[in-house]
């Protein structure tokens, strides 16, 4: 669904720096999980820790989304018998996480990156590739030039 | 007096650059071939009322009805398995937005350096270790990515699919991540209702042919 997020309506009037795209880490697999490295950008912008914990939490939704158990096969042989009808009614468990990770993000942005400047871009809207983060430029009023 | 234009959103497969065709406000989604598909389907529901009209009746009289029960459960799960198959989305990439394309190629620059004015310039490879694995991930020239692992584009489609496995003309659309087990099940239902029919038709002229003989039955049940 095309629905701008209102902090991004809100951002676009102030200019956009740069964008900086953390990639994908393949090392455990193809799993989908994002580099905990902390971007050399972001260095004045951001507390270290606090990113690298954004990232963590975000790997272990998509891990919790791709999670194979007992309630996850359950769901497939319902939905197998049923010719997958019943995803007319009903989300899939990782359609379900997948919201959750989207409303994770809205909530980080609005606490923690919008404050300082950063706009971090839901993952699926780039096709799980990238983590994009945006940079607008720092606007402060009493720069006194 | 500002007059406030309440436009449309606009939407995103309204955007999307591939060469698909989208139905029933998005929830559709194919390739622009679909002359094939047609045919699959002319073919599947001919076959199948062929065999509810000509069969069942005397099946369901001389052996059992659960065979002609059994056969439209079978019938609807083909339907209902082509249908998803060839409405749902293979697993599309979405193009890198012009800034992230900028970024890639500058990251591509920096890894090949100066590339002298008419010599070719070497492939643009990125290599990632999988599970101490060294993969290269090719870049596309279309959609301005690197592919992730088992991605491909589909030059039908004009998109770059995740886990692409092939565009089937069938189908009317490409088969890839998100719509692999459909088409998967697809094959498999239909390959036993196949099977399902054939066995049945035998049984029933081989019934027939035994109370009236051979060439009789051919007469009278021409539909088999």
């Amino acid at each position: 669904m095309a629905e701008t997020h209102n902090l991004q309506d809100l951002q676009h009037q102030a200019a956009v720096a740069s964008k900086v795209y953390v990639q994908r880490d393949y090392n455990s697999g193809t799993i989908c999980r994002f580099q905990t490295k902390f971007p050399s950008e972001l260095e004045s912008r951001v507390d270290r820790q606090q990113f690298e914990e954004t990232i963590q939490t975000l790997n272990n939704l998509y891990a919790e989304a791709e999670k194979i158990g007992g309630k996850s096969y359950l769901e497939g042989c319902l939905a197998c018998m049923t010719a997958y009808t019943i995803f007319l009614c009903m989300e899939t468990h990782y359609e379900k996480v997948l919201k959750k990770i989207a409303r994770f993000i809205k909530e980080q942005n609005e606490k923690i990156y919008a404050p300082l400047g950063l706009l971090l871009t839901d993952p699926i809207e780039r096709g799980l590739r990238v983590v994009e983060i945006t940079i607008f430029e720092d606007r402060s009023i009493g720069s006194g030039r | 007096m500002s007059a406030v234009m309440m436009t449309r959103k606009v939407r995103k497969w309204e955007k999307l650059p591939g060469k698909n065709t989208f139905c029933c406000d998005g929830r559709v989604m194919m390739a622009r071939q679909k002359g094939v598909f047609y045919l699959t389907l002319f073919l599947i529901v001919g076959t199948c009322s062929l065999f509810f009209a000509f069969e069942c009746p005397y099946l369901a009289i001389h052996l059992s009805p659960a065979i002609p029960v059994f056969a439209i459960l079978l019938f609807f799960f083909v339907m209902a398995m082509l249908l998803r198959t060839s409405f749902s989305d293979p697993g599309v990439l979405p193009r890198a937005l012009p800034e992230e394309a900028t970024f890639i190629e500058m990251e591509i620059e920096a890894t090949n350096g100066n590339v002298p004015a008419g010599q070719r310039p070497p492939p643009r490879i990125r290599n990632v270790q999988i599970n101490g694995q060294i993969v290269k991930l090719k870049y596309c020239y279309t959609c301005k990515i690197f592919r992730p692992p088992r991605a491909s584009h589909c030059s039908i489609c004009d998109n770059c699919v995740d886990r692409f496995d092939h565009h089937c003309p069938w189908v009317g659309n490409c088969v890839g991540k998100r719509n692999y087990r459909y088409f998967y099940l697809f094959t498999l239902s239909l390959s036993l209702l196949t099977i399902y029919i054939f066995t049945f038709n035998i049984v029933h002229v081989v019934m027939r042919s035994v109370n009236s003989g051979f060439m009789k039955t051919l007469q009278d049940t021409p539909g088999t």
